[in-house]
């Protein structure tokens, strides 16, 4: 089977900056969240325990911070489909596998299903639903579009995120990359011809776009 | 009407948007994220569902408490499905349901339903018959010719076993509804294969009136056969919002339940013989071949494959029935083990024959359908050139002293793909605008996209003029997307409403133009006299000579009197070839090149064409070389209800694929012919065949994972 690419999995916690932090954190208040400044600053201050009852976060989605109320159980994922009408990303497999639930974090792809929505608070996530403004396409989706790349569509959102992922971080990939690259996605009804064209036309237009733009 | 329009579809050499390729409609609300699935779905005051399901393979409930999750708080709504006494047949079956403010309460409620069972005993592996004891039921010989005396007659005889186990749908969008239930009329927001039917079905089963139930989806996530019925999810989803005072609720499946009770195809093993003659000439067949399709046993398909005129033949099918989830239509029911079964058991033959086996598929193709004969031939010829076969193709056991072999195997299918029944209504605006209206569904095989190009051409406008409404049913019904015939239905049902509202504008359009109602065409955005370009009208003008009068018309297919109507028909080939290298130190194999040559009568958008054979190619790559459902047979339970040890193909499994759609004149002259299901008929065993021939031993049975090639390298079953 194809390998996974770093980018693809769930981002390890960076030195400081933990799930307990993060916990920590939210009870001193939200105010300071997105600041990135906050794991610091709270790794000084007394253990907490949140939940199991629901606890209000904030989460930086597409450049706004959004506050919601959840249980510290309940995904990314589930946060953005069922408490944000975010629905672009897709519960599919539910753990870390198939890739439809692929959204941007911090500048790395990961598993929306495998991000638990109180650690992605103080990370800048990005959505399909923000990759472009208006009715305009962004690059990705219109190649993705002009390479037929998609059939039921139910798994196409999560591979745009993971090409515009990809390409972020290989601008001028080969074919043989794009297979490695994008291997951590899964398509059922077969639409990995038309992947492989579009990510290549996708990196030829994105050539000298910002990163993350 | 005074005259019945001419509905035939125009000559090649005349069409405008019939065989191009425009881009699929739906793509740029698919690639954007902004295409609502039913299960993206959030109406006002909805609730969540979660299921509990039975963790047994076969097991009765003895008892069911629900009372403390009915006290939890945001429950809603507790649905028992399987009260005391219910007999369970498989892990998965659904206990109860529960409905809450919040997904994360719906499951934690549903942890705290207290059932007990009386654990029954279970039956789950079919491989072996000789095991299957009580659970299996023999069906009776089918005998044709004189198979004894052809066998003790032929110059050669060669056997083999083969065997192609379960599979499930893994649609990525599990099934499921939202679905609302007030008083005696229901909402219901299905992802559904079906969306004509769906609410005839739920209205015998709730007892409500048919015409109360509106049914609506505009995207699917995937169904591939297994997404018909409103199932008893819907059932279970439609009393939970009942019971909560009518509030919706949404409840699909998750992801374990899907893969253990949202459908599978049926698994068949077979033992085969064959003799025949030394210049290939296949004279008997026998065959014993047995399968499951669950705890509703269902037995494999007819063999031999395609080959069904073959003079001596006997045969014997027996049904298994498992203590697993039941078999659903999974695109092209029966015809993927059994296009297995035969093409196997014939490249066994060419082998012992020495033969090459495309010289053997051509030669037996006598035993085809008499319209297909020349068609596989050509096929396989044709095939054989892209795969560059005579050129790689090494007699079995033959390819080099290293230890990565490659390979070569073929195969082939049959398809009907005729159009079901169904309605349209074309509308003729006095403003010009034009909508088509259809209760059909778009699964993502194109169906929004060659419906408007089918009414483009017919009205002479651009695609962008037409208004496309389907997903409802409040429309026009037309059948269910199963069996390949949607896009006949649809094209047919396009085109003849289209054709009988332009009848309409050229009665009220002739006078103006001095000719008869028949004498007009519509072409390039204008109606004019056929013959006399000078004498038209704007398409705007001719429609504002309907004062305030709209005109809406009908078009329908009706299976019986299409073939004679021309515009759509059944009965499509393909032939296709696996080039596979296959390492015998590790057992992995890979996929270098797949080629597929398919005939599917009048392609409308070669493109759209296109990618369904890709994505069946690619669906079946990944059940020749990964996906399985493995059963444990001590505890009876699924051992990957998931999707990293239930493996699907991903980006880099499927080497390179080369398609080459048949349009010759003579293919394209029999009319519209569904492609949904031929293409993803033949792939396990030409992947099959390819490997064998690689590495010199039948691996008998499918997939083609390691586990299985090593074994048969080693000596050891496969």
């Amino acid at each position: 089977m194809s390998s996974k690419k770093d980018s693809e999995l769930p981002v390890p916690p960076k030195s400081g900056f933990s799930r307990r932090g993060f916990i920590r954190g939210v009870g001193i208040g939200s105010g300071a969240l997105g600041t990135g400044l906050l794991e610091t600053e709270a790794a000084a201050a007394a253990p907490a325990t949140l939940g199991p009852g629901p606890v209000p976060i904030t989460l930086n989605i597409n450049g706004k911070p959004v506050n919601l109320t959840v249980e510290p159980s309940v995904t990314l994922i589930d946060a953005m489909r069922n408490y944000l009408d975010l629905t672009g990303a897709k519960r599919v497999c539910d753990r870390a596998t198939c890739g439809a639930c692929t959204v941007i974090m911090a500048g790395k792809t990961v598993y929306a299903c495998t991000v638990l929505a109180i650690d992605a608070q103080g990370k800048n996530i990005e959505t399909i639903e923000g990759l472009a403004t208006g009715s305009a396409l962004h690059p990705v989706s219109k190649a993705f579009y002009d390479n037929d790349a998609q059939q039921c569509g139910y798994c196409t959102p999560g591979f745009v995120m993971a090409c515009k992922g990809f390409i972020d971080e290989h601008p001028s990939p080969t074919e043989e990359d794009v297979k490695h690259g994008l291997g951590g996605n899964l398509c059922r009804c077969g639409t990995y011809m038309g992947i492989r064209k579009a990510v290549l036309q996708a990196a030829k237009e994105m050539k000298g776009a910002v990163k993350n733009g | 009407m005074a005259n019945t329009p001419d509905y035939h579809w125009p000559p090649m050499d005349q069409r405008k948007v019939i065989g191009t390729s425009p881009k699929r409609l739906d793509g740029p609300v698919k690639s954007s994220g902004r295409a609502k699935y039913t299960s993206d779905l959030k109406p006002q005051g909805m609730l969540f569902g979660a299921y509990l399901i039975s963790p047994h393979a076969h097991a009765k409930v003895t008892s069911i408490d629900t009372s403390v999750a009915e006290k939890l708080p945001g429950v809603k709504s507790v649905y028992v499905a399987a009260p005391a006494g219910t007999e369970m047949q498989y892990q998965g079956w659904e206990v109860a349901a529960v409905a809450a403010t919040t997904e994360e309460i719906a499951r934690e409620a549903t942890r705290k339903i207290k059932v007990e069972y009386e654990v029954l005993p279970h039956f789950v592996k079919d491989e072996d018959l000789a095991s299957a004891g009580a659970n299996a039921k023999q069906g009776g010989e089918r005998l044709v010719g004189d198979p004894d005396k052809a066998f003790a007659d032929a110059e050669a005889v060669s056997e083999g076993h083969y065997g192609i186990p379960v599979v499930t749908h893994c649609c990525l969008e599990p099934h499921g509804q939202v679905i609302q239930w007030m008083g005696d009329s229901i909402n219901v927001w299905p992802s559904t294969q079906n969306v004509p039917g769906y609410a005839g079905d739920l209205s015998q089963r709730l007892q409500v009136p048919a015409t109360n139930i509106k049914v609506k989806m505009d995207y699917i996530g995937g169904g591939f056969g297994s997404k018909f019925n409103p199932d008893a999810w819907a059932i279970v989803g439609a009393n939970l919002s009942k019971n909560a005072g009518g509030r919706p609720v949404k409840l699909y499946l998750e992801r374990n339940a899907e893969q253990m009770i949202g459908g599978n195809r049926p698994s068949a093993y077979a033992k085969i013989k064959l003799g025949g003659k030394k210049d290939g000439t296949i004279t008997a067949w026998q065959t014993d071949s047995w399968g499951t399709g669950g705890f509703q046993a269902v037995s494999p398909g007819q063999q031999p494959y395609v080959f069904t005129n073959l003079p001596n033949i006997r045969e014997v099918r027996t049904a298994v029935s498992v203590n697993a989830g039941t078999q659903r239509a999974w695109r092209a029911p029966g015809n993927q083990q059994a296009s297995y079964l035969t093409c196997c058991a014939i490249e066994d033959y060419a082998h012992k024959i020495g033969m090459d086996p495309i010289e053997v598929f051509k030669l037996n193709a006598q035993y085809a359908p008499t319209a297909r004969i020349e068609t596989y031939r050509y096929q396989l010829d044709k095939a054989a050139e892209l795969a560059d076969w005579k050129k790689l193709w090494r007699p079995r056991g033959q390819n080099g002293s290293g230890p990565v072999k490659r390979g070569l195997g073929v195969a082939i299918a049959a398809w009907g793909g005729a159009g079901h029944a169904g309605k349209a209504r074309a509308v003729i605006n006095p403003d010009g605008s034009v909508a088509i209206e259809t209760g059909t569904q778009d699964l993502g095989t194109g169906t929004r996209t060659i419906i408007t190009q089918v009414a483009a051409e017919t009205f002479g406008l651009p695609m962008s003029q037409i208004k496309l409404s389907i997903g409802t049913s409040e429309l026009p019904a037309d059948g269910g997307s199963g069996g390949s015939s949607t896009v006949g239905a649809v094209s047919t049902t396009t085109r003849k409403s289209s054709m009988n509202a332009l009848a309409k504008l050229y009665e009220v359009v002739a006078p103006s133009l001095g000719a008869q109602p028949e004498e007009l065409e519509a072409v390039d955005g204008h109606v004019r006299v056929k013959g006399s370009p000078n004498k038209s009208l704007t398409w705007q003008a001719a429609c504002r000579k309907l004062g305030s009068t709209q005109i809406a018309e009908m078009g329908e297919n009706v299976p019986r009197s299409a073939q004679a109507e021309g515009l759509n028909t059944q009965g499509a080939a393909g032939v296709q070839i696996a080039d596979v290298s296959v390492d015998t130190e590790t057992g992995i194999v890979k996929i270098n090149r797949y080629v597929a040559v398919q005939d599917c009568g009048l392609v409308i958008n070669p493109k759209l064409a296109e990618s369904q054979v890709f994505g069946a190619i690619i669906m079946g790559i990944g059940t020749a070389l990964f996906e399985e459902r493995i059963m444990d047979a001590q505890t009876g339970r699924v051992l990957n209800p998931d999707m990293e040890f239930y493996k699907l193909a991903g980006i880099a499994d499927i080497g390179n694929l080369v398609v080459h759609m048949d349009i010759r004149p003579e293919n394209d002259k029999r009319g519209v012919i569904g492609l949904g299901e031929p293409p993803a008929i033949p792939i396990c065993a030409a992947v099959g065949n390819a490997v064998t021939n690689a590495i010199g031993v039948r691996v008998p049975t499918i997939p083609m994972t390691p586990d299985h090639v090593l074994a048969a390298l080693e000596g050891r079953i496969g």
